[in-house]
């Protein structure tokens, strides 16, 4: 019963609305520009934040990653004085924070450096790691083929190298068994890691590295064949520095620990480095910072939309104002022929909702495909959610509701009599 | 020619279907007050068809408007069917437009974005008919002042006459209790205005209760009845035993 009436009213309506096709068409630009950039906006923040989350738990949200730094004023002040540049944490860092903190499971060090890698006549600049066993689990990466190296391999000339140095060095051959020349010393294959997630382009800010492009050695190994000392060449001159660990990644044994674990490490550190040669990393707290800057742009883009929808809802309002006006006598003549004041205001705001729902819909399929065009144009991931479709649905249906009772009431107040002798 | 008397009200309770009693309408303009409509009293049995006629500014349009429940008396009581609606509410008097009334005016007063058929179902639309049983009822009305060939014509696609037909045929579409006439030949030429009136005469010999306003004698001269009004009263009520179509 009420469905035919339903669909009897939404008949006229788009029948009315379709007598004036560039009217209707102008009028609903607001609405299709407002719901298209809502879930353009939205899908290119969720695909933004998917990244940035990406990454952090690359870094493990159960890590706290230390890092060397060499501390800015260092270069000038003791190049005169020393040779070696000494900076960043030792060995002693380590087992202190092992054995203070109690919430800490264990740490892996790591020592990192920049050398040529050579097999047969390929070369290629790779990041050298040298390191220990755990650290595969702590990175979360695994082995695509062969082995990783073990407790007992440490001194032993092996490595392991990443997906991307495979690829580079070995395009045909197998990479196991065979030797790489590093620096100055040879090295055999144990093992390929296989491909992560390298660092992308929109939304690394944080500080994840490409480890496909990584060779790992056992720590005894590096340091037997490095030295402790890294010479480096630059612009002409040697610079010389020492540092015992580059890297140390301490695991907590629960993530609700990380953040006074944290805490905790700063403390030791700061006691115990006179300058701040070292950064402490919480992907954690990283994590909830993204989150706190999404939120902020979630506000900020609701904002916009908001506003975009409040404009074609005005829009709305001031056509189907004059289309009151026009249709004065229509509206006489339904009022004589038996309309009440509600049947009218249900035509008129039937109208306007589906003026503006035409324009919801619209704005759905641009808003869906801005999202794809910039997926294939700049290379950003981004992401349509269901929720973020029915979102803009429901309030350009509502647009319509709210700014449709104005103008549905004015047609419904007029005096059918003086409604009828219009011209 | 007979006086209009107050007794004629009397009897508009019981057997009219249409009855005035003391039917006033003042409009206040400025300080002063003009009365429309000064205390008229009428009563209108079952099948009549009347004619109201009167000078412009006698206040037949005021008295038209009451009777098309489109207005409210000042004072005095209106009986449709029997039952007083001059102190209903306005969805009151919608329903009553939609149920028992039927018009037809002098600028036909169609709808230009509907087709024929649309604007004969606009009355069974709002009485809530399924939307079957209406095209079923307008085409058979179409059918019945010979457009059942147009339905689907735009009203400017139509002759005057023939707009006028699809108006008839709208106001016989609820199968009202009266329908109201008001000027209906008044925008067509003499020709096509005695087969609107033949309609309309027709539809008096199926026994509806017509009321016509109009100036012209010779349309007037159709009914078995015909009130004159001036400033607002009934001059003359004047009942013609012999109209041609009685007789015919």
């Amino acid at each position: 019963m009420w469905l035919h009436r339903v669909v009897r009213a939404v008949r006229l309506g788009s029948k009315s609305l379709m007598l004036h096709k560039l009217r209707s068409a102008l009028t609903v630009l607001g609405i299709v520009f407002g719901v298209s950039s809502v879930i353009a906006m939205l899908s290119i923040g969720e695909g933004a934040k998917w990244e940035q989350e990406q990454e952090i738990k690359r870094l493990g949200s159960d890590n706290i990653i230390l890092k060397s730094v060499k501390p800015p004023e260092d270069r000038s002040a003791n190049v005169a004085t020393e040779h070696v540049i000494e900076y960043g944490l030792k060995y002693d860092d380590l087992t202190r924070i092992c054995l203070t903190v109690p919430t800490v499971k264990g740490g892996v060090p790591a020592r990192i450096t920049r050398q040529e890698t050579r097999y047969g006549e390929t070369a290629i600049d790779a990041r050298i790691v040298g390191t220990v066993p755990e650290f595969l689990k702590a990175v979360n990466a695994g082995i695509a083929a062969g082995r990783f190296f073990a407790t007992l391999d440490d001194e032993e000339t092996v490595c392991v190298i990443g997906a991307m140095i495979r690829e580079k060095l070995f395009p045909v051959e197998d990479p196991l068994g065979k030797d790489i020349l590093i620096g100055m010393d040879f090295f055999r294959v144990i093992g390929v890691m296989s491909v992560g997630g390298g660092a992308t382009g929109a939304g690394s800010g944080v500080a994840a590295e490409d480890r496909n492009r990584d060779v790992y050695l056992p720590l005894g190994t590096m340091i037997n064949t490095q030295g402790e000392v890294l010479i480096r060449r630059s612009s002409g001159s040697f610079e010389a520095e020492r540092v015992e660990l580059h890297q140390v990644i301490i695991n907590v044994a629960d993530i609700g620990d990380v953040e006074p674990s944290a805490n905790s490490i700063r403390h030791l550190l700061s006691r115990n480095h006179v300058k701040q040669d070292y950064e402490v990393i919480v992907p954690l707290e990283l994590l909830r910072q993204a989150e706190r800057t999404q939120r902020i742009f979630q506000i900020v883009l609701g904002s916009i939309a908001a506003i975009s929808l409040l404009v074609g809802g005005i829009g709305i309002m001031n056509i189907m104002l004059a289309s009151v006006t026009e249709r004065t006598r229509e509206i006489g003549i339904r009022r004589a022929l038996g309309a009440r004041r509600h049947d009218i205001v249900v035509q008129f705001i039937v109208e306007t909702v589906v003026l503006s729902t035409s324009g919801g819909l619209f704005g759905l399929f641009l808003g869906i495909s801005i999202p794809m065009a910039v997926q294939h144009m700049a290379g950003m991931r981004t992401i349509v959610t269901l929720s973020s479709l029915l979102l803009s649905f429901c309030i350009s249906v509502s647009v319509g509701l709210i700014f449709g009772i104005y103008p549905a009431r004015r047609a419904a107040a007029l005096d059918p009599i003086e409604a009828l002798r219009h011209e | 020619m007979t006086r209009a008397s107050s007794g004629n009200g009397a009897g508009a309770r019981n057997g009219a279907i249409v009855g005035l009693e003391g039917l006033s309408k003042i409009y206040r303009l400025g300080g002063g007050e003009v009365r429309a409509l000064d205390e008229i009293s009428l009563a209108i049995p079952e099948g009549e068809f009347l004619a109201i006629m009167g000078p412009s500014g006698s206040g037949k349009s005021t008295l038209l408007n009451i009777l098309g429940c489109l207005d409210r008396p000042s004072a005095g009581a209106y009986y449709l069917g029997g039952e007083d609606v001059s102190k209903l509410g306005d969805n009151a008097l919608s329903m009553r437009r939609c149920r028992f009334l039927g018009f037809v005016f002098q600028s036909y007063n169609l709808i230009p974005q509907l087709t024929v058929l649309e604007n004969i179902e606009i009355p069974l639309f709002y009485q809530g008919l399924s939307p079957r049983s209406c095209r079923e009822r307008s085409c058979a009305l179409a059918e019945r002042v010979g457009l059942g060939d147009r339905l689907d014509h735009r009203p400017t696609e139509l002759s005057g006459g023939q707009q006028q037909r699809v108006a008839v045929a709208r106001a016989l579409a609820n199968d009202p209790l009266v329908i109201l006439a008001d000027e209906p030949t008044g925008n067509l030429d003499s020709h096509t205005g005695e087969e609107i009136m033949d309609l309309i005469i027709g539809l008096h010999g199926q026994g509806k209760t017509i009321i016509l306003v109009t100036h012209d004698a010779k349309v007037a001269a159709n009914a078995q009845r015909i009130i004159r009004l001036a400033d607002g009263k009934i001059v003359a009520d004047e009942r013609r035993e012999g109209a041609p179509h009685v007789a015919a």
